[in-house]
């Protein structure tokens, strides 16, 4: 593959793919076994599992604890998509379509919370919170993971607003509609895959993360990964194989259906273009 | 004429008030998230940073106290080894996929791509979940080593340095890879392709062209794993031993069970510092990375 030319396969080639293939199987073994061992029927995660069953499956989903920390990652997640998508498009339209100076400027620091080890932005807003007495509340959180997810929707938008033909929208004004009606029914459908994707991709942000509801969460109110992070440190439960392979489910839905997104943007360009 | 002149300059000067309008519209569509980030990302952060130095009066105890302790050195000092250990594997493991990546078919690539994206995109403490399913006493490695009689005793490959070499190593891995491939998918193979021809042997071309033009991937991506790493809590809390204490840890053991924060707050102005005078020099070989392609 690599020696496309017509060389021979020397000792370096074999090496390169020797290490290219070590790397790939280490990157992609961990995900695949541990979706395989959470259908495992036995006691201890053994692979591969000598029997199949759905019970941890069961566990997991008929535990009041357990569903309750995934209906709290799931409002968490929910809250921080809204908030994040709704800045977020509107910061990147500014940055894309605005002429101003320290343009530059602004953009980094919109992106600046992913620069900041998460430890520090957790504990900040810990010590924000506690002084409003606001820790374990469901808004708390989102808000906390909105200023994690603000640069994933900034950046999403920003590639899909700088990726978008502005002849669109003129020739809907010059043909005599209003800005709001271009807005309506040229601008939005036209980034709407981009939108969407950006808040797939908030709301994995937030379902995913661990320490700012691991600060902020109270005993009553818990994210899954905070859960998961629980029961971590007194022992290792098959339970959570199946709540990772959730985890992991949702991450694969989401990539996929940005994938899909991205190519339904590009049809549709393609077919109104001129 | 002086009469369409002037009507020109009428619309050209209605135009740009327009404009100047709209252009107020658009900083306003900034506002809301500058606003945002103002009071729940710098606020929170300078509360840190004034606890750090205040606690009934201004005073730099607090980061006396971690110069002065040789054990929080030697936090700092280990954390700055583990970042250094994990930042060298990714970039052995990382290159040659990377290269891999860049030179096969496109439609090879794409496939072989998702199995860097998928775990990228993971959660961090379910990616560290699933090394500790393997790794552990009674974990799939060790009973597969000793069901094939390759170690009488199960190895203690977590709760140490090896563990959170691992954990960590697996975590960032993706960040390399990208960052590399990224610079090598601009690389012109008809480069590698002229050495060739004119008489360098695989080896040869691939040290005197294609290394000295994947260089800004090597140290782009370096520096972000090292950065990176120097943050890390989840992956080391998890899979070190009592001995394997990272910055971060140690900033939550005095948030959560110390509850001394004004110390934690001055580890984490130190951990702060230091993550910026990383990306600091990160900017820097990226630019420069830039200024090459613009020659090149």
């Amino acid at each position: 593959m690599i020696a496309a030319e017509g060389q021979r396969a020397g000792p370096g080639t074999i090496a390169v793919l020797a290490v290219t293939t070590a790397a790939l199987i280490f990157l992609i073994a961990p995900v695949i076994i541990i979706v395989i061992v959470s259908f495992s029927g036995a006691d201890y995660l053994r692979f591969p599992p000598p029997s199949l069953s759905l019970r941890w499956y069961e566990r997991f989903l008929g535990s009041s604890t357990w569903r309750g920390a995934l209906v709290v990652s799931v409002q968490v997640a929910t809250l921080t998509t809204l908030f994040a998508t709704v800045l977020g498009l509107a910061a990147a339209l500014s940055l894309v379509r605005g002429k101003f100076r320290g343009k530059g400027l602004v953009y980094a620091f919109l992106l600046s919370p992913t620069i900041v080890p998460t430890i520090i932005t957790a504990i900040a807003l810990y010590f924000f919170f506690a002084r409003l007495k606001a820790t374990g509340s469901v808004l708390a959180m989102a808000l906390g993971h909105t200023v994690l997810a603000l640069p994933v929707v900034v950046i999403i938008m920003a590639a899909t607003l700088q990726g978008f033909d502005r002849r669109f929208e003129m020739a809907a004004l010059s043909l005599g509609a209003g800005r709001l009606v271009t807005l309506r029914r040229i601008t939005l459908p036209l980034i709407a895959p981009g939108v969407l994707s950006a808040a797939l991709f908030a709301f994995l942000t937030s379902f995913d993360e661990l320490l700012i509801p691991l600060f902020l969460s109270g005993t009553e109110v818990q994210t899954l990964t905070v859960r998961i992070w629980n029961s971590l440190l007194l022992e290792v439960d098959p339970t959570i194989a199946a709540v990772s392979s959730f985890l992991i489910a949702i991450t694969c839905v989401v990539l996929g259906a940005s994938a899909m997104l991205r190519r339904k943007g590009e049809h549709d360009e393609s077919h109104v273009a001129p | 004429m002086t009469a369409t002149a002037g009507v020109a300059e009428v619309v050209e000067a209605s135009s740009e008030r327009l404009e100047r309008r709209e252009q107020r519209r658009f900083l306003a569509l900034l506002l809301p998230a500058l606003l945002t980030l103002a009071v729940l990302f710098v606020y929170p952060l300078l509360g840190i940073f004034f606890r750090s130095v205040h606690k009934t009066a201004f005073t730099l105890e607090f980061y006396r106290q971690v110069f002065r302790t040789p054990v929080y050195l030697l936090v700092i000092g280990l954390t700055f080894r583990t970042a250094a250990v994990v930042t060298l594997i990714c970039l052995l493991l990382g290159y040659p996929l990377a290269y891999v990546l860049a030179n096969i078919r496109p439609r090879v690539a794409r496939l072989l791509v998702i199995v860097v994206v998928l775990p990228f995109f993971t959660s961090i403490i379910v990616r560290t979940y699933a090394w500790m399913v393997l790794l552990g006493r009674n974990g799939i490695v060790n009973h597969y080593l000793t069901a094939l009689g390759l170690v009488s005793a199960p190895l203690p490959l977590l709760y140490n340095q090896g563990g959170v070499l691992i954990g960590m190593t697996y975590v960032l891995l993706p960040f390399m890879v990208l960052t590399i491939w990224s610079v090598m998918r601009g690389i012109d193979p008809a480069l590698t392709r002229a050495a060739h021809s004119l008489g360098a042997s695989p080896g040869q071309a691939f040290r005197r062209i294609y290394l000295p033009l994947s260089l800004p991937g090597i140290a782009g991506g370096a520096l972000l794993i090292f950065i990176l790493s120097l943050g890390f809590f989840i992956t080391p809390a998890l899979m070190g031993g009592p001995s394997d204490v990272m910055i971060a840890m140690l900033i939550e053991r005095e948030v959560e069970f110390t509850l001394n924060w004004s110390f934690a707050s001055a580890l984490a102005v130190i951990l702060l510092v230091l993550t910026l005078a990383g990306f600091v020099a990160y900017n820097r070989v990226v630019r420069l990375a830039r200024l090459f392609e613009e020659r090149a």
